[in-house]
């Protein structure tokens, strides 16, 4: 590890800190329907949208309708892809005349645009025409970003109204949050790409020919476009398919810095905008506390495995960290880091090949995911997965000193628990199941590039990875097989729905209870006995659970790399 | 139930065509106009021209396989730095294919002459296949042999490996690092200019 490493760390921790009031205003004012600078321009649009559909924003929805509104939109999205990636050979924009999906490559990515998952079984320079990725993958950037966060504004309203019926609108909450944040940023954050050296072209390639004279084929697209809302979405499915290592993709550090900044902002903002909402911004900084207290242990724990580097190659006469996998103008560190932001966050984008990460190094990415991705976490999906683990925290506290317990306000009892419990279950059911499944029958075991332990790790993570909705890979795994296509397309639709469904429900009952003033005898949710009570519920309830999974994949396989064992 | 199913079914229609007008079309469309007006070179690739010849992009690196030129990193891009088909190799650490596939490779650097402990980035492959870059450390192991191979000092050469290291933005943001293509371009125009 290098000064220079932990200072890249250092500042970008504190631009984000920097940053997460001002996002955490902008996001309260959309919270609560109000009327922003951006209004003048796109107001009418706004207007015009709900015209054209027939809605009527002030139309307050319960759970249950807030909940079906969001599947239908989300289905219809989803038809909507799988439509156009089918029929890419016949529709336009499609100059190096790419053919139609297969309907397992078509249904996979369908479902893993409309999840914001961003699984790619494919490569997309080699499948998809301009057309799919404009129209059929960035509209789902913005749309699953979209109801993410529509969906975290649903439950702060849970826990900030008092006896009401009602959560609030989903489609003006999913419109207002991709109007006025997150088409705006997308468009100065793509010019700011653009300027950097990011193709913005509807050409599909460009022939060059060497220095020494070979006729060398680089792929072009509308890039920068695709890009801008893939990082601020928290989305990650790359244009190419090397995604952020990709020099078209991240060509240089200071956009690999914004990448990685853009990823977590949002989130950072949402739980300044959580506090704002109920009433005490302290909440918010003490979930940011839990949360940065996560990333930096992964941080710390990733980069300094990565810096050390791999004792199998140290024998060969090779020097220093770990580079296999890793591009030279990131260098160690902003790789570490890179891969433990997308993997705190339910992001997915790379700019170094997690498959080739040292063991240990490897294992915080998987280990990240397997927690939940609550650590700042996908826009929206993060915070809302945060604080159902919260709801868990207060009542292991309320076991503990036999009271009813309360947060920020509510009183938590039976029924928000048990859904509680519902909701985060279904990782490790989804995640082990099919991983185990995977290991034993031969189209899964027909998988893995690499053999021994690592083989399995590459099963672990591609599921791990499809239920947890990130999108990132040990990339070694063929998945565009219509095994794979299928299990994981199914898993990431599980991870999604089976979790946000009974979140509303805990939104919807928390909704309609009275307000608990905080007395002599509440447990103080600010603290720091609050964030380590977080940190522990994370840690055990989302780790412990996984733990055998990871001694037979990447444990095993750091054995075997120390000790020189290959396979 | 119902009812709330068909209440949602004309938004959800609408609101699909009318973001995908906007998200899909109007937002990427407006974005390639802007690129293409305000930064033309840098949105059509970064392309650089020898006269009214292209020879490659600033940003993507490209097979050298000469002793005459700077070698970049082993690539994993298809048959070596394709256009086409970014990617890593995916091997894992303790792989016996990783192994196998830089052995050579070191063969290779020692009977050039390199000796002592090798940089990392010299024998291992990119993430994308197209890493523009080496490090400085890796391209001056690569000065002997390419001074022999031209017929040049290699004071001249380690100097011009020097001129061409780019250096961290403001002291943190990136690593040391040498373009290869811009240095063997650079490597031409002293070829050009010298009797041989």
């Amino acid at each position: 590890m290098t000064v220079q490493g932990w200072i890249l760390i250092a500042v970008f921790v504190g631009i984000l800190l920097a940053l997460t009031k001002p996002m955490g205003v902008w996001l309260h004012a959309l919270f609560e329907g109000r009327r922003t600078p951006l209004h003048l321009v796109l107001g009418p649009v706004e207007r015009g949208f709900y015209k054209l559909s027939g809605i009527d924003p002030a139309a307050e929805q319960g759970w249950r309708k807030y909940a079906v509104h969001m599947l239908i939109f989300n289905t219809v999205l989803l038809l909507f892809t799988y439509a156009i990636l089918r029929l890419q050979g016949v529709l336009p924009f499609n100059p190096l005349g790419f053919p139609g999906l297969s309907q397992h490559l078509a249904f996979n990515t369908a479902i893993s645009f409309t999840t914001n998952t961003n699984w790619q079984s494919y490569s997309g320079e080699s499948t998809m025409s301009n057309l799919s990725q404009m129209m059929a993958l960035t509209i789902h950037n913005f749309m699953s970003a979209a109801t993410g966060i529509a969906l975290a504004f649903a439950l702060f309203r849970g826990f900030a109204r008092r006896s009401s019926a009602t959560i609030g609108n989903f489609w003006a909450d999913m419109t207002r949050v991709t109007l006025y944040l997150l088409l705006p940023i997308s468009v100065v954050y793509a010019v700011f790409l653009i300027a950097n050296g990011v193709p913005q072209t509807l050409a599909g390639s460009v022939d060059v020919t060497t220095l020494e004279g070979v006729k060398q084929t680089l792929a072009l697209g509308p890039v920068a476009s695709q890009e801008a809302i893939k990082m601020i979405g928290t989305n990650g499915g790359g244009f190419f398919n090397a995604n952020s290592a990709h020099p078209f993709e991240n060509p240089n550090a200071l956009t690999n810095l914004v990448q990685m900044l853009s990823i977590f902002v949002v989130g950072f903002g949402l739980t300044w905008c959580f506090g704002k909402a109920v009433g005490n911004t302290r909440q918010g900084w003490a979930i940011l506390a839990a949360m940065l207290i996560l990333f930096l242990a992964g941080t710390t724990i990733a980069y300094s495995q990565e810096a050390i580097g791999n004792p199998v190659l140290h024998h060969l006469g090779i020097a220093g960290g770990n580079m296999e996998g890793k591009e030279v103008r990131f260098g160690i560190a902003a790789s570490s880091l890179f891969a433990v932001v997308t993997t705190d966050a339910s992001c997915g984008a790379v700019n170094a090949m997690h498959d080739s990460f040292t063991a240990l190094g490897g294992l915080i990415p998987l280990f990240n995911i397997q927690l939940g991705e609550v650590v700042v976490g996908g826009v929206g999906a993060g915070i809302y997965g945060f604080l159902l683990f919260a709801i868990l925290a207060v009542f292991v506290a309320g076991l503990m000193v036999g009271r009813t317990p309360e947060y920020v306000g509510k009183k938590i009892e039976g029924r928000e628990v048990k859904l509680a419990v519902l909701a985060i279950a279904i990782l490790p059911l989804v995640i082990l199941g099919f991983a185990a499944i995977s290991s034993v029958v031969a189209p899964g075991l027909a998988g893995p590039l690499n053999k021994g332990p690592h083989g399995f790790s590459e099963i672990l993570y591609a599921f791990t990875s499809a239920v947890g909705n990130n999108g990132s890979a040990f990339a070694g795994l063929t998945a565009n097989t219509p095994y794979y296509d299928a299990m994981l397309g199914i898993a990431m639709w599980l991870g999604r729905f089976f979790v946000i469904v009974p979140m509303l429900a805990v939104a919807g009952s928390l909704a309609a209870k009275k307000y608990v003033p905080e007395t002599a005898g509440s447990f103080p949710t600010t603290g720091g006995l609050w964030v380590g009570l977080l940190v522990g519920t994370i840690l055990i309830l989302g780790g412990l659970t996984f733990l055998p999974s990871l001694a037979l994949g990447p444990i095993a396989d750091h054995l075997a790399m120390i000790g020189g064992h290959l396979s | 139930m119902g009812n709330e199913i068909t209440s949602a079914l004309r938004p959800a229609l609408v609101l699909t065509i009318l973001f995908a007008l906007l998200l899909g079309l109007a937002y990427p469309l407006a974005l390639t106009g802007i690129g293409q007006v305000v930064f033309p070179a840098q949105a059509n690739g970064s392309l650089l021209r020898d006269g009214n010849k292209l020879v490659g992009s600033a940003l993507i690196g490209q097979t050298f396989a000469s002793d005459r030129y700077f070698q970049g990193r082993p690539s994993a891009a298809g048959k070596g730095y394709d256009g086409l088909a970014s990617s890593g190799s995916n091997l894992g650490p303790s792989a016996q294919a990783l192994v196998d596939r830089i052995k050579p490779d070191i063969a290779k650097a020692r009977s050039q002459g390199a000796t002592g402990a090798l940089p990392a980035d010299l024998v291992t492959a990119s993430a994308s296949g197209l890493d523009p870059d080496i490090s400085p450390a890796s391209a001056q192991l690569q000065v002997a042999r390419v001074a022999r191979a031209r017929g040049l000092p290699e004071a001249q050469l380690r100097a011009l490996v020097i001129a061409a290291t780019q250096y961290p933005l403001l002291g943190f943001l990136g690593e040391e690092r040498v373009n290869v293509l811009a240095l063997n371009r650079q490597l031409d125009r002293i070829g050009a200019n010298t009797v041989k």
